[in-house]
């Protein structure tokens, strides 16, 4: 028994993975090699070949660094040259560090890091004081995306454990950090050498009272609010293994894919509906993000290796002129104007940069004019492409906002580049009305972050389901206005009020319905957008259609509630008469008459409307959302 | 709605990089080395391209010198999957008789192994060779990327590595050149034991725990076949003992346990405080031992 709890134990652990970046001597490797063996996590013979060769270089005491520096040039010149992968594991947790270098030359490196993690750590030496790679290193985490940063002041011990000092590094780094957005900022006073703050607090800085560098990266909550709901799958490999079947394989780089879902294929624009989708333990009816599956069309469409599957009205831009900013990579600086190979997703596509509008200075995150980028230096370009691309910002996504540059004749890699914006996307075979005009979005600067920080409180969607006279409009207002009293900004979208304006052109079959639904949950993650609580009052009987609007809205901020009270109940009350009307054949579709209710299988919330009354409902959503953390108690 | 654990996530990286190789090259090959590591590869292969089969070969450079075991279960589990099994012997170096007895496991590993599957890859004419090794298991392959490039010689230079952001790997090569490609670079020892527990993954039984004749040198449990040469006053002797790792007998020490089923082992691992090379006696030949193997082209 013991054994299977254990084996089940290693298998719950989640991983995080996180980088490290600091200035030459900041005391990186110390830092890990400290982590490593407070943490237990280093093994013996390991440890013995580290603790012969410190007694061989005639140094004191075991220089942990040895640990971490794995090439023989490093030892030998006691730098740290490329960025290497460290695995270590608590019983809470697991971890993959990104070990990257300091040195101004090898910045690739460091992004590079920071391409894959969650969370970095920068140090700052306590004795030097914020330097200029301090600053470089969390410009960059933060371009790359990462939202949680944690500053270590490290070498505490070399300013006499200090907290002057240490408040002085605080405040001056809060304040450059203040202008990377979307950012959460942990600060620790360490020291690698001694251990003081990094597995145990230590009694030599009584004055600090927060968590030891390890509890924060074992209890540090990776926010995935933020994640995109857009269904996007680039088609990496096209299965033919005989006539019969034909799948299309790749990894699902966000979204939810359902069986049944319509698909646009890009960029032909063709549509589909998925038929099958075979994961690694098999046949499933849903694939999450991140998870590498095999997807079957019902109809024989021509789909390549660089299309990418979308579901329709959430298409991705499609363009052949992108805003983007690089890093570059390369000892041959950018030349404008020349043909490079551009790797974005599954296709490799050629392309230039036509235009350079600035160079950034990541010490003052200013921009400036440039004629060229060299090594190292980050720049916002014009990039013109042979073929379109299937894209979005790198803001909003991550794997579908990322592009590398390749040199053509060398191969070598010469830029990581990450999307901001587009220029003139194409027409879009296939997709209706807006898609025909030509249009630019952008993605704005203000993060969700901020506007939670305003209003005091996480936007989320009541999303409320039930018959008609079932009680959802009641208890929608009453639970807005106890919000709205208690300080909380919120909105009601309710079904009446809706059909007569917004959504005025449509009708009660299957077909409008969703998109009834679909418009609603649009608005709805809009509102979310700008930190609302929303709640919706809205029959939606069909679950394909509900979970239409959690993924347009996004599982985390979805509440689906079932406001639950018997059809004959609510046929009793029928205060609008329509009951009456609809067994009379006046009102056809008529949810509950003659057109079907599918109950939520497994809502967030049900609220019987029949046994209890609506002030004690309106407490049970308050309770509800408090729990979620959507407001505070 | 599932969430998926740290085993899916790395299953998704490795068949999303299978795949990768497959697309992007035209003579995509993989090592297999028979161990654990191998038949993890060897299972997510299958299901990367299910319900196709796998649409590479595998490649086994043999030494000549593996366990009687390992052949036995290379042969039964390749005929049962049915997979592309070709087997490169470097027979010049055998008949040559080539050994780490008398050579010392420098020499007898540059050619038996290193400068074998140099030839092998040329001679298959393989652009992407597929290999099992992890980031975890030693200092200098903590550094590898996923897209490791070798130069016409096979080279790797870690001082001048392509940069490897988010999961963009940059696959370009000039004729003559390869990619060595490592779906397994971000799992550890124990996931892999984890994983073969949980998708019951058959491995070669000299991991499980069981009274073999061995020799005790240096604290190594050195198992005895045929050509073992003993050294004056040593004698095989029966202890209950199991392989972390499997490569050339003569190279390869047991290690005391009494782990006899896959629980056992990982049980044993979540113990363990010794890593898992340290029965692999090539490593320790010098300082930076694996590196240098690494730089002329060991896998």
């Amino acid at each position: 028994m013991a054994q299977a709890r254990m084996i089940d134990q290693a298998e719950r652990a989640d991983l995080l993975r996180f980088t490290t970046a600091g200035s030459v001597d900041d005391g990186k490797s110390t830092l890990i090699g400290r982590l490593l063996h407070d943490s237990k996590s280093i093994y013996e013979d390991h440890l013995a070949a580290v603790v012969a060769a410190s007694r061989r270089s005639g140094q004191q005491s075991v220089d942990l660094a040895l640990l971490t520096d794995g090439l023989k040039a490093e030892r030998e010149q006691r730098i740290t040259i490329d960025v290497a992968y460290r695995h270590f594991s608590t019983p809470r947790r697991r971890f993959i560090i990104a070990d990257t270098p300091g040195h101004e030359q090898y910045t690739r490196n460091m992004a590079t890091g920071a391409s894959t993690a969650e969370l970095a750590i920068i140090l700052i030496d306590a004795a030097q004081g914020v330097v200029t790679q301090s600053k470089r290193h969390g410009f960059i985490a933060a371009l790359l995306g990462i939202r949680h940063l944690l500053v270590a002041v490290n070498k505490m011990d070399q300013v006499g454990y200090a907290q002057e000092v240490y408040q002085r590094i605080h405040e001056e780094y809060a304040g450059f950090a203040a202008g990377l957005t979307g950012v959460d900022l942990t600060f620790i006073p360490i020291s690698a050498l001694h251990g003081d703050n990094v597995v145990l607090a230590g009694d030599r800085m009584p004055w600090y009272d927060g968590p030891t560098l390890l509890e924060h990266l074992e209890t540090v909550e990776i926010s995935t609010a933020a994640d995109p709901a857009e269904f996007r799958f680039p088609v990496q490999y096209v299965l033919r293994p005989d006539g019969d079947f034909r799948g299309y394989c790749g990894t699902v780089a966000s979204g939810l894919l359902s069986v049944g879902d319509p698909v646009v294929v890009q960029p032909s624009g063709k549509r589909s509906r998925v038929s099958r989708i075979i994961t690694p333990a098999g046949e499933a009816d849903t694939a999450v993000a991140r998870q590498a599956i095999t997807v079957c069309l019902e109809d024989d469409l021509d789909v390549s290796r660089g299309d990418l599957l979308a579901h329709p009205g959430q298409l991705p831009w499609q363009a052949r002129e992108v805003d983007a900013t690089l890093i570059w990579m390369d000892s041959r600086a950018l030349h404008l104007n020349h043909t490079l190979l551009v790797k974005h997703t599954t296709s490799l596509v050629r392309g230039q940069c036509v235009a350079l509008h600035a160079r950034i200075d990541p010490n003052t995150l200013t921009r400036d004019a440039a004629e060229t980028l060299r090594l190292n230096e980050i720049g916002e370009v014009r990039l013109q492409l042979f073929k379109p691309l299937l894209c979005d910002a790198y803001a909003r996504n991550r794997q579908t906002g990322s592009f590398i540059l390749i040199d053509p004749v060398s191969n070598a890699t010469l830029a990581a580049g990450l999307i901001t914006g587009v220029h003139e996307p194409e027409m879009v075979p296939g997709e209706a009305g807006a898609r025909e005009r030509h249009l630019t979005r952008h993605a704005g600067t203000v993060t969700s972050a901020e506007r939670t920080q305003l209003l005091r409180q996480q936007p989320a969607t009541l999303w409320l389901t039930g018959f008609s006279a079932s009680g959802k409009s009641t208890i929608a207002y009453a639970l807005e206005q106890r919000l709205i009293a208690e300080g909380h900004a919120c909105m009601v979208l309710d079904g009446d009020n809706i059909r007569h304006g917004l959504n005025q052109d449509l009708g009660f079959s299957p077909r409008d319905r969703s998109e009834n639904i679909r418009r609603v949950a649009e608005v709805a993650r809009i509102l979310n957008e700008a930190g609302l609580i929303v709640i919706t009052s809205f029959i939606s009987p069909y679950r394909a259609d509900r979970d239409l609007a959690r993924r347009i809205i996004g599982e985390e901020r979805f509440i689906e509630t079932l406001v639950d009270a018997a059809l004959d109940v609510c046929e009793g009350r029928d205060p609008k008469g329509l009951y009456a009307k609809a067994r009379s054949g006046q009102i056809p579709d008529f949810t509950g008459i003659s057109a079907p209710y599918e109950r939520p299988e497994e809502p967030e919330l049900t609220l019987n409307s029949q046994q209890q009354s609506v002030n004690e409902l309106v407490q049970v959503c308050w309770e509800n959302l408090v729990a979620r953390g959507v407001i505070a108690s | 709605m599932s969430t998926l654990t740290t085993l899916d996530l790395l299953e998704a990286e490795s068949i999303h990089i299978i795949r990768e190789v497959v697309a992007e090259f035209e003579r995509p090959v993989m090592l297999y080395s028979i161990g654990k590591d191998s038949s993890v590869m060897l299972r997510l292969a299958q299901k990367a391209f299910a319900p196709g089969s796998i649409p590479f070969p595998l490649l086994h450079v043999d030494t000549g010198l593996k366990f009687p075991e390992m052949y036995r279960f290379r042969d039964a589990i390749c005929g049962q999957l049915g997979v592309d099994l070709r087997v490169y012997r470097f027979e010049e170096a055998i008949e040559r008789g080539d050994n780490p007895w008398d050579l010392g496991t420098v020499r007898c590993c540059a050619a038996l192994k290193t400068e074998a599957l140099l030839n092998a890859l040329r001679e298959g004419e393989y652009d992407a060779a597929m290999g099992g090794a992890r980031r975890e298991e030693e200092r200098s392959r903590a550094k590898e990327r996923v897209y490791s490039f070798r130069d016409l010689f096979g080279q790797w230079d870690p001082k001048n590595q392509r940069p490897e952001l988010w999961s963009l790997y940059n696959g370009r090569i000039a004729p003559g050149e390869h990619i060595r490609a490592f779906p397994l670079s971000n799992w550890t020892e124990l996931d892999i034991w984890l994983y073969i527990h949980r998708e019951q993954i058959p491995v070669v039984p000299l991991y499980f725990a069981k009274e073999r004749a061995v020799i005790v040198r240096d604290h190594q449990l050195i198992p005895v076949y045929d050509r073992t040469q003993l050294q004056p006053g040593e004698e095989p002797q029966q202890v209950l003992c199991r392989y972390r790792t499997l490569g050339c007998y003569p190279c390869t020490g047991a290690v005391h346990s009494t782990a006899r089923t896959v629980e056992e082992i990982i049980e044993e691992m979540m113990i363990a405080r010794q890593s898992e090379r340290i029965t692999r006696l090539i490593d320790h030949d010098q300082d930076s031992s694996m590196e240098q193997k690494k730089r002329e082209g060991y896998f």
